[in-house]
């Protein structure tokens, strides 16, 4: 493959996607636009994987990322009532957000930059990408730690599972489909 | 022999070699695209009549019989039709969104089709890496656009539509995912081509070696094809679009060709997840005897295609739809724990390669059976035969 040049159409369609979806994403009135928006930016961060040869990062970026995380994000935007919120203001402090944002840049960028500067000019070949690799490295090298996250996921579930349980004090409310609703009356058995 | 096989293979090499050199990727790629695009909606089209027809046999009414041969047109006047009514937006739409949403529908199951090998050599797009997590990954973006047709449309229909079909999405993800991963565990690739190769072994001289015809595939390709009715949304699992409750679901507030758009996409969904299960468990364009080696390959491909699509349809005419709870507690008590032990099973099978044939479905028919026969009992223990006072 030629070497590509550093501003190719590709690259800047792909960071097009990528920073036009974040600064929506965190712009945007409409809470459930911004949801989209930050799916948007999440495609264009899986093409970013692609473009590096990186293809099961990137397919897996968009099945979690894409297919599930975004739209539980979208959902529970839904759910709590804040999809109608157009009038709301723009932002309580943004002098923080935009604070802790400079921040991380400046750490990163401090890390790239006091890194030797002979391993920026000559990149050591990257680690293989392919999948059989990868998998071989989880499930020989790095297995416990992949069965540490495993354990931790578990747990999560389990306790999710244990907070959704009707709490076992309380009685489950009467189901309002007798067509009595908004009495106190107990509903009567249908015969 | 080999040249009805290879024909359409042939003439695309012909049509391409017309072209100077430079161009001749682009113009395979899009001779590829274009076939897609002809072939799986041309099926579709075929389906929805056939289908209207097969439902009118099964509730003892001709179906569709006025236009063309015995109404074998009516998908042409239907398709004019839907082209030329007025496409209404409503005034209370999130009209971007809205807009968008038929599209989110419809691009992923076609992207989804150009991985599946149709025939010996025909395959839009091969991915020997990650063909099978391609297709996987395509498949998932559907949820997104199901989302944004229910929540633009700003219609309770349609939101209850695009809550109950991403429940049902997300939930019938797992087995699916599961019950695929067996076959990946034992063809040890993701490749579609490597695994309908893995399956081309001849066993007892005749039969090849279709994974349907393995403990663990067959008891896979069961639970991929529940979970595969559930994805594409078909009855019994066609909540989210459920008539008789919340109008059409999810695209209730859709006219005219964007409402075309959403069948055209449900069925391309169903077609896609059809040959992924083929490809998978029934052998892709692989025949099942040697001695049939003769019919061309992409006959077999379509002609199981054909076959499940009968199927389906004879499901859907015969079994009512499900509750909500019941879909979740199917998926989540029934399906799953049946694709995890699936995954045991495919493993015992790995590893008892020395054994005698029939020993090795011992130790399945046992990890299988017991579970089931528990799950049954507990079944009937909560909801006990019903006793009807007046309707026997």
């Amino acid at each position: 493959m030629p070497p590509e040049p550093v501003l190719s159409l590709a690259f800047a369609i792909v960071a097009g996607l990528v920073l036009g979806g974040s600064v929506a994403a965190v712009s945007c009135r409409n809470r459930v636009h911004a949801g989209l928006f930050l799916a948007v930016a999440l495609v264009g961060l899986a093409l970013v994987f692609l473009r590096m040869g990186a293809e099961f990062l990137g397919f897996i970026q968009i099945l979690v990322y894409v297919g599930a995380v975004a739209v539980l994000i979208v959902f529970a935007i839904l759910l709590t009532r804040g999809s109608d919120s157009a009038h709301e203001r723009r932002s309580n402090a943004p002098g923080i957000g935009i604070g802790l944002a400079v921040l991380l840049w400046g750490v990163l960028a401090w890390g790239i930059l006091h890194r030797s500067p002979g391993a920026i000019a000559t990149p050591s070949p990257p680690p293989s990408m392919a999948v059989r690799d990868l998998g071989e490295r989880l499930l020989r090298e790095e297995l416990l730690p992949l069965q540490t996250v495993g354990l931790l996921l578990t747990a999560a579930l389990i306790g999710a599972a244990l907070i959704a349980l009707p709490e076992p004090g309380i009685s489950p409310r009467p189901s309002g489909s007798h067509g009595s609703a908004g009495t106190e009356t107990p509903p009567s058995s249908p015969t | 022999m080999d040249a009805p096989d290879q024909i359409f293979v042939l003439l695309k090499h012909a049509v391409v070699s017309w072209f100077p050199t430079p161009v001749q990727p682009w113009i395979s790629a899009v001779l590829s695209i274009g076939a897609i695009l002809a072939v799986y909606p041309m099926i579709f089209a075929l389906t929805t009549v056939i289908e209207r027809k097969a439902l009118g046999r099964i509730q003892n009414r001709p179906g569709p019989n006025r236009v063309g041969p015995a109404g074998f047109l009516q998908f042409a006047a239907d398709g004019i039709k839907s082209l030329t009514k007025e496409d209404i937006v409503p005034r209370a739409a999130d009209s971007v969104v809205h807009f968008l949403a038929p599209l989110v529908v419809v691009v992923p199951p076609l992207l989804a089709l150009a991985v599946l090998p149709v025939g010996r050599n025909m395959v839009a797009l091969d991915l020997p890496e990650t063909g099978l997590l391609f297709f996987l990954m395509v498949g998932t973006a559907v949820e997104l656009g199901v989302f944004m047709a229910g929540w633009s449309s700003h219609n309770k229909y349609s939101l209850l539509g695009a809550m109950r079909a991403i429940a049902q999405l997300l939930s019938y993800e797992l087995p699916l995912l599961l019950s695929t991963v067996s076959v990946v565990m034992l063809t040890g690739s993701l490749s579609l081509n490597a695994i309908i190769g893995h399956q081309s072994e001849v066993h007892a001289g005749v039969l090849l070696g279709w994974n349907v015809f393995t403990p663990w595939g067959a008891a896979g390709a069961v639970l991929f094809f529940i979970a595969a009715l559930a994805e594409a949304n078909r009855s019994p699992f066609d909540l989210p679009e459920a008539e008789s409750e919340i109008v059409a679901g999810y695209f209730t507030e859709y006219s005219g060709f964007k409402f075309a758009l959403f069948f055209l996409g449900e069925y391309l969904g169903l077609f896609a997840v059809s040959g992924l299960g083929i490809t998978l468990f029934l052998g892709g364009w692989l025949p099942p005897l040697t001695v049939l080696s003769w019919v061309p390959s992409w006959l077999w491909f379509f002609g199981k295609l054909a076959v499940l699509m009968g199927i389906f349809i004879w499901l859907r005419g015969t079994l009512p739809r499900l509750r909500m709870d019941q879909l979740m507690r199917f998926a989540w008590q029934f399906l799953l724990p049946m694709s995890l032990i699936n995954l045991l099973v495919a493993a015992l099978w790995q590893y008892s390669t020395p054994w005698p044939h029939l020993l090795r479905w011992l130790p399945a028919a046992i990890l299988f059976g017991i579970p089931y026969l528990l799950y049954h009992r507990a079944f009937l223990r909560q909801h006990p035969p019903r006793t009807y006072r007046y309707a026997s």
